[in-house]
C-alpha cells in the first residue's frame, strides 16, 4: 500500500470566464520515504494538485472526481473534522513563498506551537521547547530567542526554514513541498534542499516536491512526473526521464535550461505558451507548440502509455516509464530525433553506473 | 516497493540535448486551425476599458440616469430669465418650460382648491392635487423641491469642480517637486484636516457670515484637502515609474512631464473621489442649510426646507420633511453608485473603500 | 523596535500640529472683516476713547504676537474668556456640555463598532453569497442617508407615532440617569449608521483580502480549526486597517453630533456651537473648535499607536 495514491482526479474551478481544468485524470502513487517530483510551467496544476491533497481547494474550485487515498483511506470521504486531524499532523505543507505564508502578525515561535498545541496538545511550555527544538533542527541559529520574534525579522532563507520547521514540528508521514526554494537564492536553496534531504532521511518522511526546475528534481527526487496543462505527461524514475526523456514537452523543458559551458548559440525554448486551463486546444493539448505535432496529434488525445511495451500506463510499476504522446502509439509517422547526450567533464563518475534507465550517448 | 535510492546530486552529469528543433512548429503542413479566443483583446486605451465596464454596471447606470433626471427637474422646473444685472440681455427668457406644477412660492394655489380647517391650516396631506402634500405656508412641495435643486445641486457641483482647480495643482506640485513646496502644502492639508469637514465648514462661516457663495466658498475650503493628498500620494508613485524618468531624460519640461505624462495615470483615484465628493458636498450644504448656517430661509434648498419642517415633522405631519430629505437621500445615494461604478470601471479587482470623510 | 520609542517619536510629530491648530484657530477671529470689538460691543455706536478702553481691556492692543502668546498662554490653563453672549467664562459653559456630547459621541462609536465588525466579518466570510449583497445594500443606503433626516424620522416613528421615546430630553436629570440614556439612544444611531455602515464595508474589504493570503492557507495546512484561522489569524490582520479608519470616525462623528444634536434639541457642544455661531460668539467659537481639532489629533495618534500594536511590522 502506498503512502499516497491519487486516482484520476479532475480538479475544476468555476470562474467567469468559464471552466478551469487545473487537473485532468491526474494518477500517481507515492511511496513511504520516496522523493517524488512534481515539474512543469506555472498554471500546469502543480499547485492545485497539493491543494487537493491537503484537501484545501477552495471555492470556485471543485474536486469533480477521483480518489485521494492516504495510507489507504480515501480523503475525499472525511469529514472536516477528520481532515483536519491529518493536516499538519500526517500530512504537512510547505509553501512556496515563505514571506507570505507566515502571519506578520504573531511570532514565528508562536505559529510553530499551535500546530504542536493543536494536534499533539502538550501544555503551554512543552510545545515552546519542542518548537524550539525544530527550530534548531533546520538549523536557525539562537533558536530560543528567535522564537519569540516576528517574521519581519528573519531573513528570507531563515523564513523558509521556520516554514520547514513548521511542517516538521508534529512528525508527519508525508510532506508536500509547494516551490520550497523558488524565492530563494542559490547558495540557500541548496542548504534548504540538503536540509530537506536529511530530514527526509532521517524521519522516511515521503516528500512530494513540487517546482518548475529541472535542476533541482534532479539533485532531490527519485522518481518524477511532468505535468502539462493539467495532465501528467511523463513519469518515470529520475534518471529515466534525465537520460532519456520520451515526452517531447519534456525535451524541451530540458533544452531550455542554460548551462555553465553550454557552447549552443541559442537556447531552445518551446515556442508560444502554455494554454489557458479554460480552454484547451483538442486532442494533445501540447500540440501547437510541440515540434514533432503531426496531424493526428490534432485530432486525437494520446493516452499514458508504457514507453517499452505501448501498453496503457500502470501507476503501480514504479519502474516502468509513462509518457503521454503518440510516438509511443505507434500512430505518428514520424520519430523524436532528438539525442539527450552527456558531458561528463567535471565529475569522475561514469555515466548510467545506476544500471537502470538508457541513455542514448 | 520500489524506492530505490538513486544517488541524487551534481553526480548525474551535464545532459545536453540535440536535434529537438523549437523552431519545427512554424512552418508545419497542416492547419491545427486553433486559436484562442480569450487572449485577443489589446490594444484600446485605459478609459476605453473603463467606460465598457461602467457600462455594464447597471446599478452605476441607474445612478447615473437619477442624477441626470434630477438636474433636468432643477432646469425646467420654472423659466430661466437673464439676472438683471446683464446689460442689454437683462430679463431675456433663456429657458421658457415649467415643469412644476405650481409656482413654488405662491399660497394661493392651495387656498383655492382646499378651505383651511383648524387641523390642517395650510399644511395638507399629500393628495393628487399635491403629490408631496403642502408645506406650513400652503406651497406646493413638489414643485419647491424641484426649484430647490437648483441649489442643492448647484452648490454641489460648482464647490465639488472649483475644489478640483485647486487642489488638483497643489497636489501635483507637491508630488512632482518634493521638498519645502510638498511640506508647506501638505502640512497646511495635515492642519486643515484636524478639523471634521462641518465643523471646518462652520468655521468659514462663522467668519464670512452666510450665503450662497459663502456657502460655496466654505465648503471648497474643505474640499480641495483630499484632492490634494490623493493626487500627490499617486504622483509619488507613478514619478518612480520609467516612463517619467524618459521623458525627463529626453528634455521635456516639467510643466508637460506633469501634464502629459503623469496627470493621466495618477487621476484615476481623483476622478473617483470627486464624484463621490459631489454627494459629500450636497449632504454637507444641506446639512448647514438645516442646522441654519447655509441658505437663507426663504430659499427651498432641500436641508433648508428640512429646517422649516422640523417642529411638524415631531408632530406628525411627516410629509413636509418627508420628501426633502428623501431627495437628498436618492441623490446622494445615486452619486455614491456612480462613483462606485467609476472606481470599479478603474480598478476592477480592488475594492479599496477606505476613501471617506 | 519597543513599542515605547515608537508613540513618543509620533508624539513629537503631533506638537508642530498642535501648535499649528492654536495658530489657525486663534487667526481665525483675525480673518473676521471689520473691527473686532464690534462683536464685543455688539455694534453699538461709541466714541474713539471708550473703544481704546475696550481694546486695551481685551489685549486688542497689543502687538499680534503678544496676543497669540496670551492666548494660548490661558488656553493652556483652560480659560478661554468670557462669552459675549452669556458673560459666562467659556470654560464653564464648555463643561456643562462636554459630557452630553461625550455621552452621545461614545454611544455612536459603540453602536458603529459593535454592528460593524461582527457585519463586516459575516459578509466577508460568506462573500458573494445573500449575507454579502445584504450587507451591501445596508452599506449603501447607511451612507447616503443624511443623519438628520434620520433622526427626525426616527422622532417622527419612535416619538410621535409609537410614543416609546420622549420628543424633548429630560430636565433636570442627571447626566446618567436612565432617562438621559434611553434619551441619547436615537441620537446616537442617527449618527452611528453612517459610521456602521462605513466600518461593515471597510472590514468586508479588508477581511476578504486577508482571506486570500497565502498564511490563511498555511493556517488552514497546520490542522487548525476554521474559528482558530478566521478568529484569531484573519481577524488581526484585517483589524489593522480598520483601526485607521475607525479612528478618523471620530471626526464623523464629531460632525454627526454637530447636526443631530439640532434635531434632538441635544444639550451638547454641537448644538453651543451653532447657537453661537449665530450669535458670532468667537470665544466659544473658538474654544470648541481648538478642542475639537486638538480631540481629532488625538484620536489619529491613538489610531497610529493602536496600529503599531497590532502590526508589529510598523515598530523599529
Amino acid at each position: 500500500m502506498a503512502m499516497l495514491e491519487v486516482e484520476d482526479l479532475n480538479v475544476r474551478f468555476y470562474t467567469e470566464d468559464g471552466v478551469v481544468k487545473a487537473t485532468n485524470d491526474l494518477s500517481y502513487r507515492v511511496e513511504a520515504g520516496e522523493r517524488f517530483g512534481v515539474v512543469g510551467e506555472s498554471g500546469a496544476g502543480k499547485s492545485v494538485t497539493s491543494l487537493a491533497v491537503m484537501g484545501l481547494v477552495d471555492d470556485p474550485g471543485v474536486i469533480e472526481s477521483g480518489e485521494i487515498r492516504f495510507k489507504g483511506e480515501d480523503l475525499l470521504e472525511l469529514d472536516d473534522e477528520e481532515m483536519r486531524r491529518l493536516r499538519g499532523n500526517e500530512i504537512a505543507m510547505i509553501f512556496q513563498d515563505a514571506e507570505t505564508a507566515l502571519n506578520p502578525a504573531y511570532t514565528v515561535g508562536e505559529q510553530i506551537s499551535e500546530a504542536i498545541r493543536h494536534h499533539l496538545a502538550p501544555g503551554e511550555a512543552a510545545a515552546e521547547e519542542r518548537s524550539i527544538e525544530m527550530l534548531e533542527s533546520v538549523g536557525i541559529p539562537d533558536p530560543a530567542t528567535r522564537y519569540s520574534n516576528y517574521p519581519h525579522e528573519f531573513s528570507g532563507g531563515m523564513q523558509q526554514r521556520a516554514v520547514i520547521a513548521m511542517a516538521l514540528s508534529c512528525d508527519p508521514d508525508l510532506i508536500i513541498a509547494d516551490e520550497p526554494t523558488t524565492a530563494l537564492d542559490v547558495t540557500i536553496e541548496a542548504q534548504i534542499l540538503t536540509l530537506l534531504e536529511d530530514i527526509a532521511e532521517e524521519f522516511d518522511t515521503a516528500i512530494q516536491l513540487i517546482t518548475h526546475d529541472l535542476g533541482v528534481v534532479a539533485e532531490f527526487c527519485d522518481r518524477m512526473m511532468v505535468m502539462y496543462a493539467g495532465h501528467p505527461v511523463e513519469m518515470a524514475p529520475v534518471e529515466d526521464v534525465y537520460y532519456d526523456p520520451q515526452h517531447p514537452y519534456t525535451v524541451g523543458l530540458m533544452s531550455s535550461i542554460p548551462r555553465i559551458g553550454d557552447d549552443r548559440d541559442r537556447l531552445d525554448t518551446i515556442p508560444g505558451r502554455m494554454p489557458d486551463l479554460i480552454e484547451m486546444p483538442p486532442g494533445c493539448n501540447f500540440h501547437p507548440r510541440c515540434p514533432y505535432a503531426e496531424e493526428v496529434c490534432t485530432r486525437r488525445e494520446p493516452p499514458l502509455v508504457d514507453t517499452d511495451t505501448g501498453e496503457p500506463a500502470d501507476v503501480t510499476d514504479h519502474d516502468s516509464q509513462v509518457a503521454a504522446c503518440l510516438a509511443h502509439t505507434g500512430e505518428l509517422t514520424g520519430r523524436l530525433d532528438y539525442e539527450v547526450t552527456v558531458r561528463d567533464d567535471t565529475h569522475s563518475r561514469p555515466v548510467g553506473s545506476t544500471g537502470d534507465g538508457s541513455p542514448s550517448e | 516497493m520500489a524506492t530505490e535510492r538513486h544517488d541524487a546530486g551534481p553526480e548525474r552529469g551535464r545532459i545536453r540535448v540535440e536535434g529537438y528543433d523549437a523552431a519545427a512548429t512554424d512552418d508545419r503542413e497542416f492547419d491545427t486551425a486553433w486559436e484562442p479566443t480569450l487572449q485577443s483583446a489589446e490594444g484600446k486605451g485605459r478609459l476605453y476599458y473603463a467606460w465598457r465596464r461602467f457600462k455594464r454596471n447597471r446599478l452605476a447606470l441607474a445612478g447615473a440616469a437619477t442624477i441626470g433626471f434630477m438636474t433636468l427637474c432643477a432646469i425646467f422646473a420654472q423659466p430661466i430669465r437673464v439676472p438683471e444685472q446683464v446689460p442689454v440681455l437683462a430679463g431675456q427668457l433663456v429657458q421658457p418650460v415649467a415643469l412644476a406644477p405650481a409656482d413654488p412660492a405662491n399660497q394661493e394655489v392651495l387656498l383655492g382648491h382646499q378651505p383651511p380647517t383648524t387641523e390642517h391650516l395650510f399644511d395638507w396631506p399629500p393628495s393628487m392635487l399635491h403629490l408631496f402634500g403642502t408645506d406650513w405656508a400652503g406651497r406646493d412641495i413638489l414643485s419647491r423641491m424641484m426649484y430647490g435643486a437648483r441649489w442643492s445641486l448647484s452648490i454641489g457641483f460648482i464647490a465639488v469642480v472649483v475644489a478640483l482647480f485647486i487642489g488638483v495643482p497643489l497636489g501635483a506640485i507637491a508630488g512632482y517637486y518634493g521638498g519645502y513646496v510638498d511640506e508647506v502644502i501638505m502640512r497646511v492639508v495635515d492642519l486643515l484636516y484636524a478639523f471634521p469637514f462641518i465643523v471646518l465648514a462652520i468655521a468659514v462661516i462663522a467668519i464670512l457670515g452666510r450665503g450662497y457663495w459663502e456657502l460655496v466658498f466654505a465648503l471648497i475650503v474643505v474640499g480641495w484637502l483630499a484632492y490634494a493628498r490623493i493626487l500627490r500620494g499617486e504622483i509619488l508613485s507613478v514619478k518612480e515609474n520609467e516612463y517619467v524618468t524618459a521623458a525627463k531624460a529626453l528634455g521635456a519640461t516639467d510643466r508637460s512631464v506633469i501634464v502629459r505624462h503623469i496627470l493621466p495615470n495618477a487621476m484615476a483615484p481623483v476622478i473617483v473621489q470627486a464624484t463621490l465628493s459631489v454627494g459629500t458636498v450636497v449632504l454637507a450644504a444641506a446639512a448647514l442649510g438645516f442646522i441654519g448656517l447655509g441658505l437663507s430661509p426663504a430659499s427651498a434648498e432641500w436641508g433648508v426646507m428640512l429646517r422649516v419642517e422640523q417642529d411638524s415633522m415631531a408632530r406628525g405631519r411627516w410629509w413636509a420633511g418627508f420628501f426633502p430629505g428623501l431627495a437628498i437621500f436618492v441623490f446622494v445615494l445615486a452619486i455614491n453608485l456612480v462613483g462606485d461604478g467609476v472606481r470599479d470601471a478603474f480598478d476592477p479587482q480592488g475594492e479599496g473603500g477606505g476613501r471617506f470623510r | 523596535m519597543s513599542l515605547r520609542r515608537y508613540v513618543l517619536k509620533r508624539l513629537l510629530i503631533t506638537i508642530p500640529l498642535l501648535l499649528g491648530v492654536t495658530l489657525a484657530t486663534f487667526a481665525m477671529v483675525h480673518f473676521i472683516p471689520g473691527d473686532p470689538i464690534d462683536f464685543i460691543t455688539l455694534f453699538t455706536e461709541l466714541d474713539p476713547e471708550t473703544k481704546q478702553q475696550i481694546r486695551a481691556r481685551y489685549g486688542l492692543d497689543d502687538p499680534i504676537y503678544v496676543q497669540y502668546l496670551d492666548w494660548l498662554a490661558n488656553a493652556a490653563r483652560g480659560d478661554f474668556g468670557t462669552s459675549i453672549t452669556t458673560r459666562q467664562p467659556v470654560t464653564q459653559e464648555i463643561a456643562e456640555r462636554l459630557p452630553f456630547t461625550l455621552l452621545m459621541g461614545s454611544m455612536a462609536f459603540v453602536i458603529a463598532i459593535v454592528t460593524a465588525i461582527p457585519a463586516g466579518i459575516a459578509a466577508a466570510y460568506h462573500r458573494n453569497t445573500k449575507v454579502d449583497q445584504v450587507s451591501r445594500v445596508a452599506a449603501l443606503l447607511g451612507i447616503a442617508i443624511p443623519n438628520f433626516w434620520l433622526g427626525l424620522i426616527l422622532i417622527l416613528v419612535f416619538a410621535s407615532w409609537l410614543e416609546v421615546f420622549p420628543v424633548l430630553p429630560p430636565t433636570g436629570e442627571g447626566l446618567l440617569s436612565s432617562e438621559m440614556i434611553v434619551y441619547t439612544l436615537l441620537p446616537a444611531l442617527a449618527i452611528g449608521t453612517g459610521s456602521t455602515a462605513l466600518l461593515m464595508r471597510l472590514m468586508r474589504s479588508s477581511m476578504v483580502e486577508e482571506l486570500d493570503k497565502d498564511y490563511v492557507t498555511m493556517a488552514r495546512a497546520k490542522g487548525l480549526p476554521e474559528r482558530t484561522v478566521v478568529g484569531k489569524h484573519v481577524l488581526r490582520n484585517s483589524l489593522i486597517s480598520v483601526v485607521t479608519v475607525a479612528a478618523i470616525q471620530v471626526a464623523f462623528i464629531i460632525s454627526g453630533s454637530v447636526v443631530v444634536e439640532i434635531v434632538f434639541s441635544y444639550p451638547g457642544l454641537g448644538r453651543l456651537l451653532v447657537n453661537r455661531v449665530r450669535n458670532h460668539d468667537f470665544p466659544v467659537i473658538q474654544a470648541l473648535v481648538l478642542i475639537i481639532g486638538v480631540a481629532v489629533i488625538f484620536a489619529n495618534l491613538l489610531a497610529d499607536v493602536l496600529y503599531a500594536y497590532l502590526d508589529p511590522r510598523i515598530r523599529y
